[in-house]
């Protein structure tokens, strides 16, 4: 069965704390980060788009594969901030690290699964023989609308995994989906900021398919939950994978590792990707993992992969999530922030 | 080659924001100035030095507007460019016209309208100059790249702010004798030092402006200048022109101008001359480090000592090694095409004794750099008293 | 920029492709058709490393206009190993930390937007290492 061969993840160095973004608008930053366990969340500067988190990702993942982008055969980058409407940002990606012009190609979008849907479709094009190597990203430099729940945790960041069948460091055992059509957050075309069903996102939308999907992977591939040695879970804050984690009868020293989302916040479609390359980073050989991510709209896609023995040979060749995650960062203030997501109305170039 | 000597020199009356007066305007004035003072009845050909009119005006062909406009009906003329060095470009390209015996009486002129566009479109257009793909895309500047040579002056030499503002300080002091100059206000050290900073560690008041203006000079055959002139005839004695690589980045050495140093080295070869024998100077100061870089690259001043010199005085009017009397580019101001045109200029009235109150005593011989870009290219005149 | 152009040099912006003149071994970047060194006329391809040093920057406070929005940014050459150098934006470091001789790793950036409607240009900037 194909596997992950390289694995690699970026996120910006700038941040922003919740008591910032709470003092701007007359919240409680106590409430909020005691109700979602987000501190700060990353921020994007000007020049750091979905496109470009990717292709640092990617050529991260390519360190540790140890092949060449003229390998790629696919590029499948998923997010819910594309740059652009039309025009992917996978042939960015692709020809940055230099995958053309032989490469399949096209954009993802599911809300937050947008990337594990890219990288179920890699496995299932590595293992049809369709191509050798196929990547499947998960990034996002998502807006929050200014003073809703959601900016307090919408970041930006981006997580790229290489599948083959050659040089695996982690075989991946069973996949599985869990979908349905449920409106718990969207966004209409040529609209600025999503929208989201309040208390609505939890239960019948987070809850019930990221559990869906567990149930149903654990029933296929008949493990449970003692056997994995690490789980992750999508994590639009740092309550939501830990309550299910504990409704599904994990632990907190199985899914710890992976969870993100108090310093970084939500990245979207880079969420549970970059838990899971978090877990990559420290894995041994033999670790079980269980990765199910969950998109709005909804569904869950869930991976059970096996660690091998080059793992540990590849871990040191690019730099690892929770490094960057507490390494060194910047602080911003409300307003450089707001600056830097463009959510100040500037004038039109007329003169 | 026939000696060439220069019989007339003209400007329109001021330069600055000529809100009033366009592109064609402004060249037609400096050179009828120009024709005037030389006292000749017709012209045998026309060059132009102009780096951007395409973008600043929508104008370009400008040889047929401007002998149109000038009244010279069916005048062969030329419109050449090398970005700030296009008026010394111009000069030396009607030189070779006589110097060669092909035209007797050729009109060189330099001139720039920059103000009909916004701040930010002048700022495309003079950065058509540097590498538009390498150093724009990058989201260069000119004071930026100039900034970057100052950082590295400063670094390997230990080149000030203060050594940098006090090229702007002289320069005001001298422009505040000239008429035409664009500011003649004198400025101090702190005022430059707590200007606006525009790319560090260059203030606004170590920038040249932007400034519309033109300036002409027309040469001839030196036997026939003393034929149809009253005024002394100065001559060509020499000519420098050298390019350089477009990239900063590519330059062997990013604090040294190469293409200065080797067209001062033609021209002081051509003229028989070296730098002690010259008088005054007039010096490409677009960027204050830039008129450091230069006196270093022409050979006035050792190499990082520059700073240390104009600090004591020494390219004052009054000093051992008199640069830009005139007020340079900074007091002036510096309509790009214009510049190395006018830099002929003032050094034509210098070594005739009509510059008035910036006169330096006994000026025989003199030397003006123009140079384009960052340093991509350069053209170095020599006159002398003939 | 138009579409064509922008095209054209996505090698060198995206891939740092560069030329190795055969006959003198210079490498030059952007690729040449005649070697400044040697005028030879043969060259291999080659890619510029990552890594490299900073020779000298400034700051600009004052920008062009698809730039103003982010000003003030550096802006300085780097001399990648090997000895090639470019001109790069030095990103994710303080101002006031900035300073000659530091290690840099070029990474990629967005440049700026050809407005609402536009392309969206690449490149890269420089990081320290």
């Amino acid at each position: 069965m194909a596997g992950i061969v390289g694995w690699g993840a970026h996120m910006p160095r700038y941040r922003v704390k919740v008591e910032e973004i709470a003092r701007v608008w007359g919240a409680s930053a106590e409430a909020y980060k005691k109700g979602l366990d987000v501190r700060e969340k990353s921020v994007p500067a000007p020049d750091t788009d979905t496109i470009t988190l990717s292709v640092t990702a990617a050529r991260r993942a390519l360190a540790r594969a140890g092949i060449k982008g003229s390998e790629i055969g696919a590029c499948y980058v998923g997010s819910e901030s594309h740059p652009y409407a039309v025009k992917p940002s996978g042939t960015v990606v692709a020809e940055a690290i230099g995958a053309t012009p032989e490469c399949r190609c096209a954009d993802f979008e599911f809300a937050c699964k947008a990337g594990t849907e890219g990288m179920a479709v890699s496995l299932g094009l590595v293992d049809a023989g369709m191509v050798k190597y196929a990547l499947g990203i998960g990034a996002d430099t998502s807006q929050g609308a200014p003073g809703d729940a959601l900016e307090y945790t919408a970041s930006a960041g981006a997580a790229a995994y290489i599948m083959g069948l050659e040089g695996i460091v982690a075989e991946c055992e069973h996949t599985y989906s869990y979908m349905t059509d449920t409106a718990d957050f969207w966004r209409r075309e040529h609209q600025y900021y999503p929208q989201h069903a309040g208390r609505f996102t939890g239960e019948p939308a987070y809850f019930k398919h990221v559990a869906g999907c567990t149930n149903g992977i654990l029933e296929k591939s008949g493990h449970k939950p003692s056997d994995f040695a690490f789980c992750v879970f999508h994590q639009p804050n740092g309550k939501f994978p830990a309550t299910a984690a504990k409704q599904l009868g994990f632990k907190p020293e199985q899914w710890k590792q992976g969870l993100l989302c108090p310093l970084l916040g939500n990245t979207y479609s880079g969420s549970s990707p970059m838990g899971l390359s978090a877990i990559l980073d420290v894995a041994k050989p033999g670790d079980l993992i269980l990765h199910v991510s969950y998109g709005s709209g909804s569904g869950s896609d869930g991976f059970v992969y096996r660690c091998t023995n080059r793992i540990a040979e590849v871990q040191s060749k690019a730099p690892k999530t929770r490094d960057m995650l507490e390494g060194e960062r910047f602080y911003l203030s409300y307003g450089e922030y707001a600056k830097f997501r463009g959510k100040i109305i500037m004038n039109e170039r007329g003169a | 080659m026939r000696d060439v000597a220069i019989i007339g020199v003209g400007t329109n009356p001021k330069w600055g924001e000529l809100w009033g007066q366009s592109l064609r305007d402004i060249f037609v004035e400096a050179a009828l100035a120009a024709i005037d003072d030389a006292g000749v009845d017709h012209l045998d050909g026309m060059y132009v030095g102009c780096m951007s009119s395409g973008i600043f005006t929508g104008q370009e062909h400008l040889g047929s507007l401007f002998a149109d406009y000038l009244g010279q009906k069916h005048l062969p003329a030329t419109r050449v460019e090398s970005a700030c060095a296009s008026g010394g470009l111009a000069v030396k390209s009607a030189f070779l016209e006589v110097a060669s015996g092909y035209r007797d009486i050729v009109l060189a002129a330099g001139v720039e309208k920059m103000t009909d566009v916004s701040g930010a479109q002048a700022t495309y257009a003079l950065g058509t100059a540097s590498d538009s793909e390498y150093e724009g895309y990058h989201g260069a500047t000119f004071p930026g790249l100039y900034a970057m040579m100052a950082k590295a002056h400063m670094a390997r030499y230990g080149t000030t702010p203060e050594m940098l503002a006090s090229v702007a300080v002289k320069n005001h002091a001298n422009g505040a004798l000239n008429p035409v100059a664009q500011y003649q206000s004198l400025i101090t050290v702190e005022q430059v030092l707590g200007s606006v900073m525009i790319a560090d560690p260059l203030h606004i008041l170590d920038c040249s402006p932007i400034t519309d203006g033109a300036a002409a000079v027309i040469v001839c055959p030196l036997e026939m200048a003393k034929k149809i002139s009253k005024k002394p005839a100065v001559k060509i004695a020499g000519i420098g022109h050298a390019t350089d690589t477009m990239q900063l980045a590519h330059r062997a050495d990013v604090t040294w101008l190469e293409s200065t140093a080797r067209a001062a080295e033609s021209a002081f070869k051509m003229a028989g001359v070296s730098q002690k024998d010259i008088d005054l100077f007039e010096v490409h100061d677009c960027f204050t480090i830039a008129e450091l870089a230069v006196i270093e690259a022409l050979g006035l001043v050792d190499r990082g000592k520059a700073g240390e010199a104009t600090m004591k005085g020494r390219t004052a009017r009054g000093g051992d090694i008199p640069v830009n009397a005139s007020g340079g580019l900074k007091s002036k101001g510096h309509p790009v095409g214009a510049t190395g045109a006018m830099q002929i200029v003032e050094l034509t009235r210098q070594l005739r004794g009509e510059a008035g109150k910036r006169q330096i005593a006994k000026a025989r011989r003199a030397l003006a750099q123009n140079m384009g870009g960052t340093g991509g290219s350069a053209v170095v005149h020599i006159l002398e008293v003939a | 920029m138009p579409s064509a152009n922008y095209t054209r040099e996505i090698p060198q912006r995206y891939r740092l492709e560069a030329s190795r003149c055969k006959k003198c071994g210079a490498v030059h970047y952007p690729p040449r058709l005649v070697c400044p060194e040697c005028k030879g006329r043969e060259f291999e391809a080659t890619v510029l490393p990552s890594n490299g040093k900073l020779v000298t920057y400034t700051i600009i406070s004052v920008g062009p206009s698809q730039f103003s929005d982010q000003v003030p940014y550096a802006l300085g050459i780097v001399e990648m190993e090997g000895g090639v150098r470019l001109m790069a934006q030095v990103v994710d470091v303080p101002l006031e930390k900035i300073a000659i001789g530091m290690p840099l790793t070029l990474e990629f950036r967005k440049l700026y937007e050809e407005g609402k409607a536009g392309i969206v240009c690449y490149g890269h900037k420089a990081v320290p290492a």
